[in-house]
């Protein structure tokens, strides 16, 4: 990742598109084992960075992930909020502590993931989206394409419909959760969908 | 008793405003202006939910050199809590704690501790007190 100017705008449109065009759809499974607030959240989180996302262009890549998580935090808000905004402040920190290099990026992945996971005191297989993260992370340090790092980050939200929840409203519902796709699973597949999507067809980046 | 003479403060944070503010008059009702007292909930649409940065807004008007305890209800009114108190420069997230507490009567308990000068870890261990 040479520079994050011609980069971080372009996925932050992925992003915020992906997000808009399925903010029905992660309602409707927010409604189903929640309370319904997944897909306006989101929405509301992926408008507030998409308004920024020139300044946010402009700035060095660790300072702009900190700052859009900052953003997502504040907006997003739920428990959606602190979670996708503990990633982003994480790989910021992590990027800016190791400085620049091929991969290093992929290299902040596992301890922001590991700070999501305290932060949602969630673990692997609770039906949350740490286990799309997991996949994800799993997937990127064996410098998967990003096509693959896409199938499998669906395929670790497809195997959230088989669980039941562990973590969140959802787990008021105990067996009931059972048969729904988790929704932060849902949104977390969709935005690494978008985010891989959007790296291949910019293979320079 | 806290020695610098401010008595800790209440924050309620719910997912429905109606809620934290009910939960705030029947604080008011109990312990009146002796302490500091603020609430919030709701998302920016006026529907139910929480936010970082309105939590922070609460703690910081209801901030007392002697602390400040949070009174949560559900899941993301304490992930946010969490957020916002690192939010606050290290000095202050030092002083700031969020009580396992039903919300409607671990405030009004923690608020009657705290107006008679308890010391903030005092006001929570109260509240937590109705916590099985
Ligand atoms: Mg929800």
């Amino acid at each position: 990742m040479r520079t994050s100017r011609p980069l971080l705008p372009g996925l932050i449109e992925a992003c915020h598109a992906v997000i808009v065009s399925n903010a029905d759809h992660l309602g409707e499974l927010d409604r189903a084992i929640g309370d319904g607030d997944h897909g306006t959240n989101m929405k509301r989180g992926s408008e507030a960075v998409y308004a920024e996302r020139d300044q946010l262009g402009g700035l060095p890549l660790p300072e702009a992930l900190e700052k859009i998580g900052m953003v997502l935090v504040t907006t997003i808000g739920g428990a959606a909020g602190p979670l996708y905004g503990t990633l982003l402040i994480e790989m910021g920190r992590g990027l800016r502590a190791a400085g620049s290099g091929d991969g290093v990026l992929a290299e902040t992945l596992p301890p922001a993931v590991a700070a999501v996971a305290r932060r949602g005191r969630a673990q692997a297989g609770d039906k949350t989206l740490l286990d799309v993260l997991y996949a994800v992370q799993q997937a990127v340090l064996k410098q998967s394409p990003p096509a693959e790092v896409a199938a499998y980050a669906m395929s670790a939200a497809t195997d959230t419909i088989a669980m039941k929840a562990l973590r969140g409203r959802a787990s008021f519902l105990g067996d009931r959760s059972i048969g729904h796709m988790d929704p932060g699973a849902c949104s977390c597949a969709l935005l690494t969908g978008s985010i891989c999507r959007f790296l291949e067809e910019f293979p320079s980046a | 008793m806290n020695t610098n003479g401010a008595n800790v403060g209440i924050v309620i944070v719910s997912h429905s405003p109606l809620i934290a503010r009910g939960t705030a008059d029947m604080v008011r009702q109990m312990v009146g202006d002796s302490v500091p007292l603020a609430w919030c909930g709701g998302n920016a649409e006026g529907g139910l939910g929480t936010n970082a940065r309105d939590i922070l807004t609460a703690i910081t008007s209801a901030w007392s050199e002697a602390g400040v305890a949070v009174f949560v209800d559900l899941g993301g009114a304490e992930t946010n809590s969490e957020m916002a108190i690192e939010m606050l420069e290290p000095a202050r997230a030092r002083r700031v704690l969020i009580c396992n507490a039903p919300i409607v009567e671990g405030a009004v308990m923690a608020a009657a501790e705290a107006s008679g000068g308890a010391a903030l870890a005092r006001v929570v261990a109260t509240a937590e007190e109705l916590s099985p």
